[in-house]
């Protein structure tokens, strides 16, 4: 038994950690609500009970989930790359712009369309790749202006020349039927764009886990002297982490516009890529783990909205319960005591195993 | 006779399951010196710490002087009247001696300002007491290591210092220098102090201690007068089996030149000359060594000399190309191979598995991948293959490298790099820090390298290491070659040492030694 929570320690210390969350949840909701039983059933059950809610939680972990890939492959190269927000929303107003503008049978215009999102995202994230690789500058405080910079830039660009100014409010022109992401459950919103997110994050993992590009990557975040000793050329693989990371997240944003909404409507920054730094971290940077933890996040995050609508506890909540959770998950002493102990024991009991044995 | 020490079953375990320390025990007479011998990893150095206070043990009793404590941190232990020299010395650079010596307890002027005064005044005062002469005016950086240890020495003196741990203090001195060390422990011990050392050097053991105490797997062998052991009696108790210790014999044949060093000069960022016209041959089928102590210019030669570092100017010829600034990749490509200085810097990336670590030259080459594809299962059994012939104790090739012993980490890379079928090898300090065991199969690993017509190029600290392996030995000194013997087999440690300290030099040779 012991052997095996040694083994699986951190898996278990992240479970720990969301049930710690959880019952701090609970315990808010007592605090707070009228009719506490009830809200609970609402937050924690609320996202399943109905066809649409349940369609909401994957929706909205599609972004998340590409986001959360894009995150990671940076994260795995050791660059701290909070760029992915920027990145989501400059290539979907860039990418929204070439599709309202252009006439093309959808067999062309939608690759094309996620084609052009994906190569903005790339430039963004070249930019702190290139100022890291060879100025030396930090990629976090690049990539945090770089993410205004895109913000007010997509803004502009949709607000001053793609509004749909015979919509009542900020929008861009509606998307032609031929560059949509069709949906395929009635009643739903269920698009192919959340199947197709799944599929680049299996794909992320086998780039990761299984290319020499990959493999590249992993070295130079784990040690970049040995990667530099061995004959990896850091350069290259510090500018192309940040290129694939850009490229991810902006696919996630066009494939929202594409799929849900149809149109540009994002007056203000969605923060799919903040959220996509959440589930990286939940995920440990593992593309196959980020796609469960972005479903666990859009599931809070539904039940959040369900258990407003539905009964007295307001939405901040759902905010606290995350942060707990995450707090809990990224403090690398918790529960270290706990494991300390368990390997001396077990480490003891090796040892008069060993003994008895000789 | 009385014990200033009692220590009773300790049992120390660290966070990742490895047993430092199981049921030690160990007396320390009053006023004697007494040496703690044992290979790298049989629980000298954390022993030293928890005494010190370091780390705290999960069993067991200490007395210092009949009273038991338990010291929470180093603070309580020299309250108490224990010093300890650190192997790497814990001094400030930028500060005189004097200022180093009342760090922390310095005297004041109207309770804000240093008294530089009283501060010169008293270690002054404590360096003439115990006879340990010392600049007290002079910057710590601009001394030899020598006279660094002795301040760090008299630092533990002045905190009133009744028991002096001291860890593996000779390992950075040069000979001459352990000599001068020598004499200051007889001084201390006739001015009544008492002396705890870590070596694994057993001539130094047998020459300065009263009492010697041998570990071996984190356990106490045996606590004995030195006076009743022998050399080789402890060597047998470390090891648990008799080693060889001769040198190797000489080359086969040595063959033709494999790579030029010409003119080479390095000068860094703050315009210093870290090498400074370095030029040699190195033949196929000898192991040329480099003596020198630590810190001139052996670093940047091995980087300029794989790639890792732009020289400044100067060729060197590798198979006949010139391959000064050339990157990491083109120069292993064109037959050489490296073994770092620094292992967990260079040598590996801790957190990833055998595997990984094995194929960080040659991951984009067949079988291990075709096209963009990594094939696992091909890695996988290479890496068994290399676990087998290079001897690794690991429970898979999948465990993460940080978790193997130091000894078996070395052997890691000493697998990588030798089994790329090279013909020149860089190795630089191959040994450092590895149990004897390792040691002594690492050294029969180079030697067949050797034997097989292989170019070795030997960089090491440890004198004993170079003498034991290598065909011909050069001296750097301040970043320039300043000897040459082309027959290191007439050579001693002895005749070393003048050079390395840059006492001696060759004749006409600033430079311009040739080998």
């Amino acid at each position: 038994m012991e052997k095996f929570i040694l083994k699986n320690f951190t898996l278990i210390r992240t479970i720990i950690a969301i049930a710690i969350g959880v019952a701090v949840s609970v315990l808010l909701i007592y605090l707070i609500s009228a009719t506490p039983s009830g809200s609970l059933k609402y937050f924690f059950v609320g996202p399943l009970l109905s066809k649409s809610r349940l369609s909401n939680v994957f929706e909205m972990a599609a972004p998340i989930m590409l986001c959360g890939v894009a995150i990671a492959v940076a994260f795995q190269a050791e660059q701290f790359n909070i760029g992915a927000e920027g990145a989501l929303y400059i290539s979907a107003a860039v990418a929204t712009a070439f599709a309202v503008s252009t006439h093309m049978p959808a067999i062309l215009h939608i690759p094309l369309t996620i084609l052009i999102a994906a190569c903005v995202g790339a430039a963004w994230g070249f930019v702190p790749g290139i100022l890291k690789a060879k100025l030396g500058a930090s990629e976090l405080v690049a990539t945090l202006m770089m993410n205004y910079i895109a913000y007010f830039l997509g803004l502009y660009l949709i607000n001053y020349h793609f509004r749909d100014k015979s919509a009542g409010y900020l929008v861009s022109y509606a998307l032609p039927e031929t560059a949509r992401l069709g949906q395929f459950i009635p009643g739903t919103r269920m698009h192919w764009g959340i199947i197709l997110a799944v599929i680049i994050a299996v794909l992320v993992y086998f780039f990761l886990y299984h290319t020499t590009t990959g493999y590249e990557i992993r070295m130079t975040g784990s040690n970049r002297k040995f990667a530099r000793f061995g004959g990896i050329n850091i350069i290259k693989v510090v500018i192309l982490s940040q290129v694939i990371s850009g490229a991810l997240a902006g696919v996630g944003g066009i494939f929202e516009v594409m799929g849900i909404h149809g149109r540009f409507n994002w007056q203000t920054s969605p923060g799919y890529g903040w959220d996509g730094v959440i589930v990286a971290i939940i995920g440990r940077n593992h593309p196959i783990l980020i796609i469960f933890a972005s479903l666990f996040l859009s599931y809070l995050r539904v039940g959040g909205s369900v258990v407003n609508l539905m009964a007295d506890v307001p939405t901040e909540m759902v905010s606290v319960i995350q942060s707990v959770i995450i707090l809990l998950i990224t403090a690398e002493a918790f529960l270290s005591r706990w494991k300390y102990r368990i390997t001396v024991r077990e480490a003891e009991r090796e040892e008069k195993i060993h003994e008895s044995a000789s | 006779m009385s014990t200033i020490l009692e220590i009773e079953n300790i049992l120390k375990v660290y966070p990742d399951g490895v047993i430092a320390n199981r049921d030690v025990s160990l007396r320390v007479e009053d006023n004697t010196i007494h040496a703690v011998v044992g290979e790298n990893g049989a629980g000298k150095s954390t022993l030293m710490k928890i005494i010190f206070g370091i780390t705290s043990p999960q069993e067991g009793t200490i007395r210092f002087r009949g009273k038991e404590v338990r010291f929470k941190s180093p603070n309580d232990a020299i309250r108490s009247g224990i010093g300890m020299v650190h192997q790497h010395l814990m001094l400030a650079p930028d500060l005189t001696v004097a200022e180093n010596m009342v760090l922390g307890i310095e005297p004041r002027k109207r309770k804000l300002f240093l008294d530089q005064e009283e501060t010169l005044r008293t270690s002054k005062k404590v360096s003439e007491e115990y006879g340990l002469d010392v600049p007290v005016e002079k910057k710590i950086r601009d001394l030899p290591i020598g006279v660094r240890q002795r301040v760090e020495i008299l630092k533990a003196l002045f905190r009133n210092a009744e028991l002096l741990i001291l860890d593996e203090p000779t390992a950075v001195l040069t000979p001459q220098e352990v000599e001068v060390l020598f004499k200051t422990l007889f001084k201390l011990k006739e001015n009544g102090k008492t002396i705890l050392f870590i070596s694994h050097k057993l001539k130094e053991v047998k020459q300065i201690a009263d009492r010697v105490t041998v570990m071996r797997d984190s356990r106490v062998i045996t606590t004995e007068e030195a006076s009743h052991l022998t050399e080789e009696k402890i060597a047998h108790l470390m090891v648990g089996r008799d080693i060889a210790g001769d040198r190797l014999p000489p080359s086969p044949a040595l063959g033709d030149i494999r790579m030029s060093v010409r003119d080479l000069c390095y000068v860094t960022d703050e315009n210093i000359r870290a090498l400074n016209n370095i030029n040699f041959d190195l033949r196929a089928g000898e192991i040329l060594g480099l003596a020198g102590v630590e810190g001139n210019g052996q670093t940047y030669l091995i980087k300029t000399l794989t790639g890792l570092l732009e020289p400044t100017s100067g060729d060197i010829l590798l198979e006949n190309r010139n391959i000064a600034g050339l990157s990491p990749r083109q120069v292993r490509e064109l037959g050489l191979s490296h073994i770092p200085e620094d292992r967990m810097d260079d040598g590996v990336a801790e957190h990833t598995s055998l595997e990984e670590n094995f194929i960080v030259d040659r991951y984009y080459k067949q079988p291990f991948s075709r096209g963009i594809r990594l094939r696992w299962k091909d890695i996988t059994s290479h890496s068994m293959d290399l676990i087998k012939r290079f001897q690794i104790l690991t429970k898979n090739s999948r465990t993460p490298v940080g978790s193997l012993s130091g000894g078996n980490i070395q052997k890691v890379v000493v697998a990588r790099e030798l089994s790329s079928d090279p013909e020149v090898i860089i190795a630089a300090q191959p040994t450092r820090g590895v149990d004897v065991g390792s040691e002594e199969h690492i050294h029969s690993i180079l030697k067949e390298a050797r034997d097989r017509g292989k170019a070795v190029f030997l960089v090491s600290a440890d004198l004993d290491e170079i003498l034991k392996l290598s065909t011909r030995v050069i001296v750097i000194y301040n970043g320039g070659l300043v000897a040459h013997f082309p027959d290191a087999s007439a050579v001693t440690d002895k005749d070393l040492g003048p050079y390395m300290l840059g006492v001696k030099k060759e004749e006409g040779s600033s430079g311009k030694i040739h080998p």
